[in-house]
């Protein structure tokens, strides 16, 4: 209710604002001769603005402060003597209580007097804070609105100013985005330090054994080597890649040279579909179905797989990736330019002769991206490998054994109880910041050849 | 136009609009076309189109832009078929084979008529390779010596090979757009075709350029049978024997080069010629 009255508010304000701007600039042009400077839309875009920010501000001030505000107000409610009596929750509880009756909902169980006084009293406290809160914002804007307009004169910029404005709202929205993951670069970069104070960088990346010692018995942190987990991480992916780009590349192919299109347009979306489902429901798929069949298959042809393991993984996971490789590669065929195409048919090749004597080799560099990036997805990839890998971090190179992952270990590391102080947890900022160095060398490798192959045909 | 005057005698014959395709020609006739017709889905692109095409000279289309010209040239070689919902209908015959008979085979006929294309088109490989790609998929080389002449030979013929012989294995899309079309002409020729299609080869050239392969299109006319689509009419006249107007969809009328240009019968043609319409 008390945002949609703000709402309306501002609304109105942004409203009048710019009609108010809009009507004075208009008046401008009508001055004989003057040459105005801007158009009306931008001198009522400029008084908006001018509104705008102080009311927001002012509104933004008291979205931070108010509930701390209101709280104490309610606890200053609470006669003396039972507030003596309360402890943390049962002051949590009450707070609650009071304030559910404040906002007319009233309160289970017997209502003491004192606390329907306080369910009033925080009632008439919030509408005139509210209130009050709503006329400052007003006042604000109006004082403001007043004083933009005041400055509409026919030399005034507004047009630059308006467009300044919105650069810089752009600039904040990029802004959101880039600090984002420069503040996760740095916390992980930082956290990981703090790894390396306990465990030496050497021990880390070089070691063979993983086993941490989870128990926080000081001195004795356990052994964190890195190498069983890349293994494992390694194989997975190639398996992954094994699977999912001879798949999503022959369908690409299929799709983009062979298929009619009212099939393709069928085919597209259902391949695409595959990308939309949840990797915890191909991670469950894994789990219950692909496991125990290569389990079986391999018992059948004597051979010992388990039904958890590197492969179970790895194939699900190439499963998952093929429509990422398909899409990226149909695309890029796509682009290939026709005229190459109609060169090769011309001169009498057949339509495969086409495809892989011409459209491949001039799509390839496009391919090799989309491959490199399908690579950096499989190393990141976490609920598959959570369910179907095993989680059997130890240094070793069959495929059809159980394996660990750098992803699986963060999960293991950072779940249940942990403080940040010992390597037991801080290991996963280590961990987080290793994979995240592999696929953003991927990524810019991967972004790299895309490009260069972009620009050979624009 | 000197190019016109040794081959071509000037008779004061009168040209008539397709009533009888053949009049006229005073070299044998190569490729027949009766009552061709197109359409794109619903949409005809083509109505009835009757040509014949004499061996060994340059015939071009003319006409303005969306007229049939490129779209008849490109049921020469079958290229339609490539092109999703286009239809062809009607008869058209290379030494009397029906071409596109149930039996015959497309990468044949594409072997025998090569095409030329209106941006050059060269493939992302070496000058080398972009030659002998044509020789390879058809196994026109039993080894490398025989690819080596081939590829210098078509070069050689389509006047690239002093200008590249020194480059051969760097990449294709690296010569001058001039350089290229040649490439892609040399890439046709590699293949042995017996007629030649050019689709506007010279509308993405410079004047210099253009003047450059015009040279060599009346050059190739002494081995190859040459159909030419241009929306250039002094093109037409400067490298063509024969000239076929086309117009809407229709071929309106078709005979010697400088019939055409000089006394066209049609209305349409006149204007055409005149720069009225188009």
């Amino acid at each position: 209710m008390n945002t949609l009255i703000i709402a309306a508010v501002l609304l109105i304000m942004l409203g009048v604002a710019y009609q108010s701007g809009w009507s004075r600039g208009r008046g401008l042009a009508t001055v004989g001769g003057t040459r105005v400077h801007s158009r009306p839309q931008y001198h009522g875009s400029f008084v908006a603005v001018w509104t705008m920010i102080p009311a927001l501000l002012i509104l933004a001030l008291w979205a931070y402060f108010g509930p701390g505000l209101t709280r104490s107000y309610t606890v200053a409610q609470i006669p003396q003597d039972i507030l003596l009596s309360l402890d943390q929750a049962g002051l949590n509880s009450e707070i609650a209580r009071i304030q559910s009756m404040a906002s007319g909902f009233g309160a289970t169980g017997e209502i003491a007097d004192w606390e329907a006084a306080a369910g009033a009293a925080l009632r008439s406290f919030q509408f005139l804070t509210f209130a009050g809160v709503l006329v400052l914002a007003i006042l604000a804007g109006g004082s403001a609105l007043v004083y933009a307009r005041s400055r509409i004169t026919a030399r005034l910029r507004a047009r630059t100013a308006v467009e300044q404005f919105i650069s810089w709202m752009l600039l904040a929205c990029s802004a959101v985005a880039i600090l984002t993951t420069l503040g996760i670069v740095a916390s992980l970069v930082t956290e990981a330090f703090k790894f390396f104070t306990f465990i030496s960088p050497i021990d880390f990346f070089l070691g063979t054994v993983w086993a941490p010692n989870n128990a926080a018995n000081g001195g004795n942190y356990g052994s964190y080597g890195l190498l069983p987990l890349l293994t494992g991480t390694l194989m997975i992916t190639a398996i992954a890649m094994l699977v999912a780009v001879p798949v999503g590349l022959m369908a690409a192919i299929y799709l983009s040279q062979y298929a009619h299109p009212r099939l393709r347009a069928v085919a597209k979306p259902l391949i695409e579909i595959l990308a939309g489902i949840p990797t915890i429901v191909f991670g469950f798929f894994a789990l219950v179905t692909v496991g125990p069949f290569l389990r079986d298959l391999g018992n059948f042809i004597g051979l010992d797989i388990n039904a958890t393991s590197a492969l179970t993984a790895g194939i699900v996971m190439g499963i998952m990736i093929i429509p990422f490789v398909s899409s990226l590669s149909d695309d890029i065929l796509n682009q290939v330019p026709s005229s190459l195409r109609d060169g090769a048919y011309g001169l009498g090749a057949t339509q495969s002769e086409t495809i892989r004597n011409v459209l491949l080799p001039a799509a390839l560099p496009g391919i090799v991206g989309a491959f490199l990036l399908a690579v950096s997805r499989a190393v990141g990839e976490t609920m598959i490998v959570v369910l179907a890998a095993g989680n059997a971090p130890i240094l070793r190179f069959n495929p059809l054994e159980p394996v660990g992952t750098i992803t699986v270990s963060i999960v293991n590391q950072l779940t249940g109880d942990t403080d940040f102080t010992g390597p037991q947890s801080l290991v996963g900022f280590a961990l987080g910041l290793t994979l995240f160095v592999m696929t953003l060398g991927l990524n810019i490798f991967a972004l790299y050849i895309v490009r260069r192959f972009r620009e050979q045909y624009e | 136009m000197d190019l016109m005057s040794g081959k071509v005698k000037m008779t004061q014959q009168t040209v008539t609009t397709s009533m009888n395709p053949s009049e006229g020609l005073d070299r044998p006739i190569r490729l027949t076309a009766r009552d061709v017709t197109v359409h794109y889905g619903a949409k005809q692109a083509l109505f009835g189109i009757s040509i014949d095409i004499p061996d060994r000279a340059v015939t071009a289309f003319i006409g303005p832009s969306g007229c049939g010209k490129s779209t008849f040239l490109r049921c020469i070689n079958r290229m339609n078929d490539t092109i999703e919902g286009a239809r062809v209908g009607g008869t058209i015959r290379l030494d009397g084979q029906d071409i596109y008979a149930p039996d015959l085979d497309v990468v044949e006929l594409r072997a025998r008529v090569g095409m030329v294309f209106q941006k050059p088109n060269p493939f992302p490989k070496s000058i080398y390779d972009n030659v002998a790609y044509g020789p390879r998929i058809h196994g026109l080389a039993r080894n490398k010596a025989d690819l080596d002449e081939i590829v210098i030979s078509s070069l050689r013929k389509a006047g690239l090979f002093e200008e590249v012989k020194d480059r051969l294995n760097e990449p294709g899309t690296g010569l001058s757009g001039g350089q290229q079309q040649r490439l892609c002409i040399a890439r046709a020729i590699a293949v042995g075709p017996e007629v030649i299609l050019m689709d506007e080869p010279c509308s993405a050239l410079d004047p210099i350029a253009t003047a450059i392969i015009e040279e060599l299109i009346d050059e190739l006319r002494e081995n190859y049978t040459i159909v030419i689509v241009t929306h250039s009419m002094q093109q037409a006249a400067r490298v063509s024997q024969r000239t076929a107007f086309f117009h809407l969809g229709n071929l309106i009328e078709q005979g010697k080069t400088e019939d055409i240009f000089t006394n066209p019968v049609n209305k349409q043609t006149q204007d055409y010629i005149m720069g009225r319409i188009g």
